[in-house]
């Protein structure tokens, strides 16, 4: 059994060594020297229970959450500034932190929100929102489709 | 500003005069919708006038911008241009501006897109077919007309697809996106003061966007929702997510200025916002 949990580690220690190649751009040069000197890794896929000893620290195996925030980009209405949430090196969130304010023009330019997953179902009519997106609607399906209540309810 | 006289008020259904709930809106608020291009145009304003003759007028010239757009651009239609073009019996040379226009949309949204909006493959007979793109396109034209009245904010939805301007306070627009899944709720929601809203998928007409590479239909990703600052580009960008199938999920972190969410086949919901 403890075998079989090595194995597993070596073999994920592997892959996070692996993949933290320099070919990812990853900026720390510790990570990359990590890598150099366990190149021997590369066998990951056979499950060789080589020692205890490949319990070398594992950079950033787990999921990291960050958050980057951009320089003031300046605009012909003003400077912009945008922060975003990295979480797994994917972006999960953006806010415009600084930004114009004003006209028409000026909104335009600002990141737009994140889609707020709903806790529960909303029911139609139900609540304060006054257009539905989806997929197009023909005239019969409209019967049926939020829109619809949502223009009865003159929401 | 416009011209327009009073009286003309068009067959356009008027669904609300509500003037709005003192306690969530002090702006009054009203609501049309008509059928057109076989799809609901719902146009909801939102400011003070937004009772004026001036602003119903405004309406009923959107509407009939729109029937225009259907009878030029309606692949349904034998006499409009694109069928014309299709048989070979018009030259897009000779064709209306507005057909040459949206032509060369095609071919720019073909690039945008890497190929997976591709108006020349959309169908099986290998027709040009610029539906996916002409929808949206008279859309943002025919908002013109409201944007001629000053302080309405409006949003027009059209078959799901959603144009936002601000009324004079800012407020946004909250937008609901259904779920693909069971279409009575929604899946999300997002707030946009200025932009558009729009959302491709297989929900509403069963499966109708092919993968224009291999000429199959398309099924990995159920709808796609792209929030960005255009109509017409998120009309298209949503469009391609579909075709792409699962590796949307990577590409739409190339869109900037975009928000969104994909709901793939095996129900997983992917969510981004992009900064500019």
């Amino acid at each position: 059994m403890r075998r079989i949990v090595i194995a597993i580690a070596s073999t994920i220690t592997g892959l996070v060594l692996l993949f933290s190649w320099p070919t990812s751009l990853n900026r720390t040069p510790a990570t990359a020297a990590g890598a150099g000197t366990t190149g021997t890794g590369t066998t990951t896929g056979s499950t060789s229970s080589s020692g205890g000893g490949t319990t070398t620290t594992t950079p950033s195996a787990q999921p990291a959450t960050a958050t980057y925030t951009g320089a003031s980009a300046q605009t012909r209405y003003g400077g912009v500034t945008v922060q975003i949430t990295v979480t797994d090196g994917k972006i999960t969130d953006a806010q415009a932190t600084e930004y114009p304010r004003g006209s028409r023009q000026d909104q335009q330019i600002n990141a737009y929100a994140i889609p707020r997953l709903n806790a529960e179902a909303v029911q139609a009519g139900s609540a304060q929102i006054q257009m539905i997106s989806g997929a197009t609607f023909t005239s019969y399906g409209y019967i049926q489709s939020l829109q619809d209540a949502i223009d009865q309810a003159g929401l | 500003m416009s011209a327009a006289t009073v009286g003309t008020a068009g067959q356009a259904k008027v669904v609300s005069q509500r003037t709005g709930d003192e306690q969530v809106d002090a702006l009054p608020h009203r609501a049309w919708v008509e059928q057109i291009m076989s799809m609901p145009i719902s146009v909801h304003v939102r400011g003070e006038r937004a009772h004026d003759d001036v602003v119903a007028a405004a309406v009923a010239d959107l509407f009939d911008d729109l029937r225009a757009v259907e009878a030029r651009f309606s692949p349904f239609l034998p006499d409009s241009e694109v069928c014309r073009v299709q048989r070979g019996e018009l030259d897009l040379a000779d064709a209306h501006p507005q057909v040459r226009e949206v032509e060369r949309l095609c071919h720019t949204a073909l690039e945008r897109t890497d190929g997976w909006f591709d108006a020349w493959h959309s169908r099986a007979d290998g027709l040009w077919d610029p539906t996916g793109l002409t929808k949206t396109w008279g859309v943002a034209l025919a908002a013109t007309r409201l944007d001629r009245v000053p302080g309405l904010g409006y949003a027009i939805g059209a078959g799901g697809d959603i144009l936002l301007r601000p009324a004079p306070d800012g407020r946004p627009w909250q937008i609901g996106i259904e779920d693909p899944r069971d279409r009575s709720t929604v899946l999300a929601t997002v707030p946009v003061v200025d932009g558009a809203v729009a959302t491709s998928g297989t929900a509403a007409r069963g499966t109708h966007i092919r993968d224009p590479f291999s000429g199959e239909q398309v099924n990995e990703v159920v709808s796609a929702t792209v929030v960005g600052p255009s109509l017409i580009w998120a009309d298209v960008f949503a469009t391609a997510a579909v075709a792409r199938g699962a590796s949307a999920v990577d590409w739409v972190s190339t869109l900037h200025g975009t928000s969104g969410l994909l709901v793939l086949a095996d129900g997983t919901v992917h969510r981004w916002a992009n900064p500019v």
